[in-house]
């Protein structure tokens, strides 16, 4: 099944960011967006929910933590207990670097990971360039047409309200844009 | 919005630039062929690498009887560049992730560069240790894998470990934060080029990257957590790296203002390292438009006010031997400024408390020449206060039958020299092919001037 989108081609931030702002109002359904850099705002124009990742990154900081601290009471008072200096067996201070250090290193490549996962980004996929200087100058929207009402000659004439400089159709694989 | 921002800031971009215009120019040093310059740098540096490796090579087949250290002085050179090159790397952390937390947009100009810095630093500093192990072939057993040894764990009671997963952890997550940083300027790179070998490495490494705003949504999240997490596992580290002194009972070592004083002396030289740096990289790769003057004016600030703390800690340091009433704490702080390596403590002295403090006038901070001169003087300087707080601490022990003094041997040298060499490599290296500038924050974070349309409005008329 084939879905018809409409690409906005824009040449600045703040015409994307009203353009978004007034399709969204208008009620027509954001499939996405493509800029150069993280536009700031754009997450909130498009009403994006906060993203989870960051209990990814709490869940594997605490499980590298957690982990880290009982592994090393399991080796150091448990399997082979060694006295080291008198001190005691199990001392919790002497526990906590290595833990945090874990705990980091978890959190971070767990949080990394899990963004490559969650975006479908792996070494050599084939990016889909809706347009080809996206990548460096130009902001594309893209508008689902699925809707009846969708009339594509006066969505053009409403966007050129925000300096659009080109439209174009595609069609789309379902759930491709989204 | 941006033009409030406009009205009262001066702009981080000079010259008036598009966004294409930012591409371009990031970019033109990986399209062009190497400056004459450029060539001559990377065969100084590379012939110190080679020099480096020989003697690495040499003491790792001999043992490490070929350094100068004694029964007396058990750490020297080796423990000194160890420290040193982990100093380098703190300021690229803090460039990248401390200022990205304090919204210091600046930083955007010199963050690639910086982290870039922290990673071939870190690797430098990893040599050292390695080799001081002895039997360097074994250093997985610092790892704690089960083993037919018992299993025998390590001792994870001891800073010297700690240090390990400190240094080791600090090096994944600079590599994770930098390549992560990179993707979206590799996905820029590979839609500008040619297809060629550059497209296609480039295509690999940048993932499938095609700028949706969802994935740049959770992009922004994963970075700001990165950071999050990048900020106090910098600080964590220096604290690990000083514990490895503080926790033992050498009079000069054995004290507590050691964490936050080593913290804030590899700041110190780091910032110096990365004013070095981007003087050179701005003026070799015409990069003046980006690093402007006003960024080498707030890292000297900064590098400033780092110098005034670490000059606080000397102080510091003689007044807790004064006041704490133990002869031999008092005796090592005596022997430092006055003893045979005075030398050495006034050298520091001098390059990063008193020479810095040229930077409260203006005129010298905004004098490039100047800043140059003084930032390789604190880079000297930082590099003799880890040696002056090694050396001179552990040369006039306890007992006078055992003082002895401490030469550097050739081969020492050689591989200070070759840490050099590999580090200077790298970067030179890094300059040529990767954009030594993020691109997409500068995007970001410069308000450039709106285009000059080029195109007609609305191409398509009809649907």
């Amino acid at each position: 099944m084939s879905d018809r989108v409409l690409l906005a081609t824009f040449e600045h931030e703040d015409d994307l960011l009203a353009a978004t702002e007034a399709v969204r109002r208008k009620g027509w359904r954001i499939l996405d967006a493509f800029t150069p850099y993280a536009v700031h705002g754009l997450d909130r124009a498009m009403g994006l929910k906060p993203s989870r990742l960051t209990w990814v990154c709490f869940i594997c900081g605490m499980t590298g933590a957690l982990g880290m601290l009982w592994f090393e009471h399991w080796t150091a008072s448990i399997t082979w207990p060694i006295d080291v200096g008198g001190k005691p067996w199990n001392s919790l201070p002497s526990d906590v670097p290595v833990a945090f250090e874990a705990a980091v290193l978890l959190a971070g490549f767990g949080s990394v990971f899990a963004l490559f996962g969650v975006s479908r980004l792996w070494p050599g996929k084939k990016p889909k360039v809706v347009y080809p200087r996206v990548t460096d100058d130009r902001f594309v929207l893209v508008i689902d047409e699925a809707d009846a009402a969708f009339d594509v000659p006066s969505a053009e004439r409403f966007l050129q309200e925000f300096n659009v400089v080109e439209t174009a159709e595609h069609t789309s694989e379902e759930g491709h844009y989204s | 919005m941006s033009e409030l921002n406009d009205a009262h800031r001066s702009p981080l971009v000079t010259g008036d630039k598009t966004l294409g215009d930012v591409t371009r120019d990031i970019c033109a040093p990986m399209d062009a062929r190497p400056s004459g310059l450029w060539w001559a740098a990377f065969f100084v540096s590379f012939v110190a690498l080679l020099v480096g490796a020989a003697a690495v090579w040499y003491q790792i087949a001999t043992g490490i009887g070929t350094w100068g250290l004694n029964k007396t002085i058990g750490w020297g050179f080796d423990i000194t560049n160890f420290v040193f090159w982990v100093g380098i790397g703190h300021a690229g952390t803090l460039i990248s992730a401390v200022l990205f937390l304090f919204r210091q947009k600046w930083r955007t100009a010199v963050n690639r560069s910086a982290e870039a810095m922290t990673l071939f630093a870190v690797m430098c500093a990893g040599i050292f240790p390695l080799i001081h192990m002895g039997r360097t072939w074994l250093a997985y057993w610092m790892v704690p894998y089960p083993n037919t040894r018992g299993s025998l764990w390590v001792n994870f009671k001891s800073p010297l470990l700690w240090d390990v997963f400190a240094i080791s952890t600090y090096l994944a997550i600079s590599a994770v934060f930098w390549y992560v940083g990179l993707i979206p300027d590799l996905a820029t790179i590979r839609d500008r080029s040619q297809p060629g070998w550059r497209k296609r490495i480039t295509s690999i490494l940048s993932l499938g990257w095609d700028g949706s705003a969802r994935t740049w949504h959770r992009y922004e999240t994963v970075y700001m957590l990165l950071a999050g997490l990048a900020t106090p596992l910098v600080f964590s580290v220096h604290t690990i790296v000083s514990m490895d002194f503080a926790t033992s009972v050498i009079p000069g070592w054995h004290t507590t203002i050691f964490p936050p004083y080593f913290v804030a002396g590899a700041i110190f030289s780091g910032l110096a390292m990365v004013i070095t740096l981007m003087i050179i990289a701005r003026k070799t790769m015409h990069l003046e438009d980006y690093v402007t003057m006003k960024h080498i004016e707030r890292m000297s600030l900064l590098m400033l006010s780092m110098g005034c703390i670490v000059g606080l800690a000397y102080g510091t340091e003689f007044f807790m031997a004064a006041y704490s009433g133990n002869p031999y704490e008092q005796f090592v702080f005596k022997n430092r400024a006055l003893g045979p390596m005075s030398w050495a403590y006034w050298t520091m002295v001098t390059c990063n408390v008193l020479v810095p403090q040229l930077l409260w006038i203006k005129k010298v901070r905004t004098t490039l020449p100047l800043v140059f001169v003084i930032v390789i003087l604190v880079n000297v300087g930082m590099w003799f206060e880890r040696f002056v707080i090694i050396v001179t601490s552990l040369h006039r022990d306890f007992l006078p039958s055992s003082w002895a003094h401490y030469v550097p041997t050739t081969i020492e040298i050689a591989t200070f020299v070759g840490s050099f060499g590999l580090f200077f490599t790298c970067f030179l290296l890094f300059c040529r092919i990767a954009p030594a500038i993020a691109i997409a924050e500068v995007k970001g974070a410069a308000h450039l001037k709106k285009h000059a349309s080029t195109t007609t409005p609305v191409e398509e008329q009809a649907a």
